[in-house]
């Protein structure tokens, strides 16, 4: 379905080349990643337009500089006033019609890929923050579970105000940052119903053969694999080739899965049937194995991939990116397989140690 | 063929202990009812009953090159194959830990027993091979050119051999001439000729196989080194080569199909079982005869192509049966109207394989990277031979044989011999040499040879005995296996692994009613299982189903364009099966040892090519 384009929002597939000043940082990365092969959680950016549009048309834009001019920042408490007054503005003023329009609009046309209402989260995306090197100090806010048009529209409110925390305003006092400009967009995803999920790594790392991605996966929302807290099934796959190398069925005890209100994750156990049983069939872990592979060209070096399988999206279209950052702890560690014996052949001699190994140890394979 | 062997589980049941469990031995096979006497008909030294040491060592049944009994006459490929690629390992090359491969028949199968070299011989071995084999790959481009010209004169030479009747007299120019002899000396010596010829083709056969799977084996050796646990597909893949001329035939004809279409003359093939009549169909439509001249061109050499794998007297070439091309081409020639593609998808192959090499490249640098494209350089210079040989020896070398064979057979039925040239098979070649002396003897003497009085009955009675052994499949090993299958051209050629032998000995089944092999071409299909225990079964091929066969021969290429995947009871990563799936793009699992005894025509079959699992889903 088409959708009318808008200043206000972007959808993260939305095939728009993705602009930093008004996606901010990570709705930008959310869309390019979507591009590039790598699903995020469906969802959309309410732009810096929009933000920038309340504050111009509302007239709160101009009150929101008297408030702030003239503060000290050794003057903590008319600093403190200041924010909260700012966040009041920001929260109860009425957002123009055509801006509430167009964000429960995109809000409705997620909703309208499930067959019931899912829960989203709503998350700032500031337009320095995610850039390297510019450690901004408004911090990332992010806010779970949210069900309705009312909750979102509420919280993008309360992300757009996190612009003035008073920790905020004072960074800005303190670096000599203008206000001027200060805009923010914010990132309105589906929350993740997973119904298996894992980490996948570009490499081995038990050997540092980069010819292969292992994937550790397991029941229910990731959390469980990262922390250690479940044994998770293991695979190792050929990069290249795509295919199961080898593979190893873990307990998989308990799993975290959203409660029946869909408002929180609840820790579950695992039935003795899942646990003995891959939670992933063998094309969802060729499909995991390409999307790391994918982070990987992206990124240009190895990746530490975090993924899910969501419940409610349709088969084949389900699996998800959450996060992919670099590999860090293997990938900088001289490999620790053996180095080759004798120096490069010249092009038409044969390794005669190569092949006499091979009349012993091939069986093994 | 009734298939009635019990599964090889059951018949190593007797050995009781787990860890000691045993294929039977030979004398415990059952011998099929009416075949008794079998022995008889063979080489007494390729009878166990006759090698006291045999039932001390682990024999597979090359199921793969001989799915059917054979005949006496027929044996001359199994001897001389196992003999010739023997003499390569043993006494050319000296491969420092393998010698040859023992062979031995047994109720009409061969079996196979690798010979390893006492490991205090290796070291000795070592400086020999290395100058010996180093020799060969510094020189290989020149010495196969001498080799294409080798084998060609001696197919040539083979060709020029005839068979002529015998007159009631010697010409009168013989006499004027004092020629003094009477041509018989040389149906003699053509006989003779025509077996030393096919002998001849058969050493420079493994000249270079055995050193193609060395290259092949040194790459794979250090693959599966710097990438621990690459899967074998994406080995061969890196060395195949794309564009053969083992595909040469298949591609003529697609060529003359697509030719066909061109011209307008496809009314023509209505009827392809009527070799005359389609041609004469051809001719008469305009430009007609221009396909005909490529039709013509494409036979040599080409057409010296076999439905069978060249080892068998009742092997079909497309030369002298020219409805099974002209049926290939009407075939096509339906797909190409339906809009289908039918060249193989050689650029895509050409692509694929190039991102396999340069993905793994990516992977390493600096001496490794140096290395990797060395060992790969020179399997995949090598390696190709594997397959194309194919063409030269099995294909074209034997087609030629088996003709010649019938010929001399023919000289036989007009002496009333036997009935048909198709008996002759029924005799081993010393017999045949014996049986042409009386033919020659009695013209001579001036009486009836002893032959047709002999021959008819004894035919008969070993028609009789062959028949039984046709209705037994062969036990697929016999003895106790070795702890590890160690030798590497067991395990590439054959695929008879470890796992392999310790599968059969589970027996093949899992819990899952599905059946596993080696995962030899990736893809997933899904389709109706056609089973096909011979050539001539292919016919019943239809579009879309899932091939099962106990082995598929290269030449079948024509109906890979039809088929959905393909399983196979024999064979390994490198057998002509996974070579040509691979090149047509299909899904295949070969060596799962049982997939024609499991799986009946009609069933609804999943196969995984890159899992090696075929599912039975239904049926």
């Amino acid at each position: 379905m088409p959708r009318p384009p808008s200043p206000y929002v972007q959808f993260f597939d939305d095939p728009t080349e993705p602009v930093l000043e008004l996606l901010g940082g990570k709705c930008a990365s959310l869309v390019s990643m979507t591009a590039a092969g790598m699903p995020v959680p469906p969802g959309f950016a309410v732009t810096t337009a929009a933000y920038d549009t309340f504050l111009d048309r509302s007239g709160i834009g101009a009150e929101i500089r008297t408030r702030l001019a003239g503060l000290d920042p050794a003057d903590v408490r008319s600093v403190d006033e200041a924010s909260t007054a700012i966040q009041e503005l920001v929260c109860t003023t009425p957002v123009p019609d055509d801006v509430r329009a167009d964000v429960q609009a995109a809000f409705e046309q997620l909703q309208a890929a499930f067959a019931e209402p899912v829960a989203v989260a709503v998350r700032s995306s500031a337009t320095a923050e995610d850039l390297p090197g510019a450690s901004f100090a408004g911090q990332q806010d992010t806010y779970l579970w949210l069900h309705g048009f009312d909750a979102v529209g509420q919280h993008i409110r309360s992300c757009w105000g996190s612009l003035y925390t008073s920790r905020a305003i004072l960074y800005r006092l303190r670096n000599g940052i203008a206000d001027d400009g200060l805009s923010m967009a914010v990132a309105v995803q589906k929350m993740v119903n997973a119904r298996a999920a894992g980490v996948a790594i570009t490499m081995n790392p038990t050997t540092g053969d980069r010819s292969k991605i292992t994937i550790d996966a397991s029941w229910g929302v990731g959390e469980m694999v990262v922390s250690g807290q479940v044994t998770p099934d293991n695979l190792l796959v050929d990069k290249v080739m795509l295919s199961i190398v080898s593979e190893t069925v873990g307990a998989k005890h308990a799993e975290l899965v959203p409660d029946t209100d869909g408002r929180r994750l609840v820790e579950r156990d695992v039935d003795p049937d899942r646990r003995a049983r891959r939670c992933l069939t063998d094309a969802e872990v060729l499909a995991v194995a390409a999307m790391a592979k994918r982070a990987e060209r992206h990124y240009r070096c190895p990746q530490d991939v975090e993924w899910a399988l969501d419940a409610d999206l349709p088969a084949g279209q389900d699996l998800l990116l959450l996060q992919s950052r670099p590999e860090t702890v293997h990938s900088n560690a001289a490999p620790t397989r053996p180095a080759p014996a004798a120096p490069a052949a010249a092009p038409t001699a044969i390794n005669l140690s190569a092949i006499t190994a091979g009349f012993t140890t091939r069986s093994a394979s | 063929m009734t298939v009635t062997e019990p599964t090889p589980s059951a018949a190593a049941e007797p050995a009781a202990a787990p860890a000691l469990k045993s294929f039977p031995s030979p004398s415990e096979l059952t011998v099929p009812e009416g075949a008794e006497g079998w022995d008889a008909l063979f080489p007494y030294n390729l009878l166990f009953a006759n090698t006291p040491d045999s039932d001390e060592r682990f024999w597979f049944c090359d199921s793969q090159h001989w799915p059917t009994a054979f005949k006496p006459y027929e044996t001359i490929g199994a001897e001389f194959a196992c003999k010739t690629l023997s003499q390569y390992n043993t006494r050319h090359l000296l491969i420092p830990p393998a010698n040859g491969i023992d062979y031995k028949i047994h109720l009409g199968y061969l079996y196979m027993s690798p010979v390893p070299v006492p490991p205090e011989e290796i070291p000795g071995r070592v400086p020999e091979f290395e100058q010996r084999v180093g020799h060969y790959f510094q020189n290989w481009d020149s010495l196969l050119d001498e080799w294409r010209v080798k084998v060609r004169d001696t197919i040539d030479e083979m060709e020029g051999l005839s068979f002529p009747a015998l007159p009631d007299m010697v010409p009168l120019a013989d006499i004027h001439s004092g020629k003094g002899l009477d041509g018989s000396e040389v149906l003699i010596a053509n006989f003779d000729r025509l077996i030393q010829l096919c002998y001849q083709n058969w050493q420079y056969h493994f000249e270079f196989l055995n050193l193609g799977y060395l290259a092949y084996l040194d790459f794979f050796t250090y693959a599966k080194q710097v990438f621990p646990g690459i899967p074998d597909l994406a080995i061969a893949r890196m060395v195949q080569g794309v564009d053969m001329e083992l595909f040469r035939p298949d591609d003529e004809l697609k060529k003359l199909s697509l030719l066909a279409v061109e011209l307008g003359l496809q009314a023509a093939f209505a009827d392809t079982a009527d070799v005359e009549g389609t041609l004469s169909a051809v001719a008469a439509l305009p430009r007609g005869e221009e396909w005909l001249d490529a039709w013509t061109a494409a036979q040599d050499p080409w057409f010296n192509f076999t439905v069978g794998n060249g080892f068998y007297g009742h092997d079909k070439y497309w030369s002298e049966h020219l409805d099974i091309p002209l049926g290939y081409v009407a075939d096509y020639i339906r797909r190409v109207e339906d809009g289908q593609e039918i060249m193989r998808p050689v650029d895509a192959l050409v692509a694929e394989k190039e991102r396999i090499v340069e993905e793994y490249r990516e992977l390493l640098d600096g001496d490794e990277l140096a290395t990797f494209d060395a060992k790969r350089g020179l399997a995949a210079t090598a390696y190709p031979y594997v397959e194309n040989h194919n063409f030269y020896i099995e294909h074209w070398t034997m087609g030629v044989f088996w003709r010649k064979t019938r010929e001399l057979s023919d000289l036989f039925v007009q002496a009333g011999f036997w009935a048909e040239n198709a008996d002759m098979l029924y005799l081993d070649r010393g017999e045949v040499r014996e049986a042409l002396f009386d033919l020659i003897s009695g013209w001579a003497v001036g009486v009836r040879s002893t032959g047709p009085h002999y021959w008819p009955a004894e035919i008969e009675r070993r028609r009789v005995i062959f028949d039984a052994l046709e209705t037994q499949r062969p036990a697929p090993a016999l003895n106790t296996p070795p702890a590890e299958i160690t030798e590497p051209f067991t395990q590439m050629l054959w695929g008879i692994t470890t796992e392999q032998v310790q599968q059969w000995l589970a027996g093949d089944e899992d819990a899952s009613g599905g059946i596993t092999g080696m995962a030899a071409s990736p893809g997933v299909a899904e389709g109706r299982a056609r089973v096909v225990h011979r050539a001539d079964q292919l016919g019943e091929v239809e579009e879309g189903e899932i091939l099962v066969a106990t082995i598929t021969a290269p030449s079948w290429g024509p109906i890979f364009g039809k088929i959905g995947a393909a399983v196979t009871d024999i064979g390994g990563m490198m057998s002509h099966a996974a070579i040509v799936c691979r090149e047509y793009g299909l899904p295949a699992v070969t060596g799962t040892g049982s997939g024609t005894t499991t799986i009946r025509t009609g069933q609804l079959l999943r196969v995984d090519g890159g899992t090696g699992r075929v599912e039975i889903l239904e049926g």
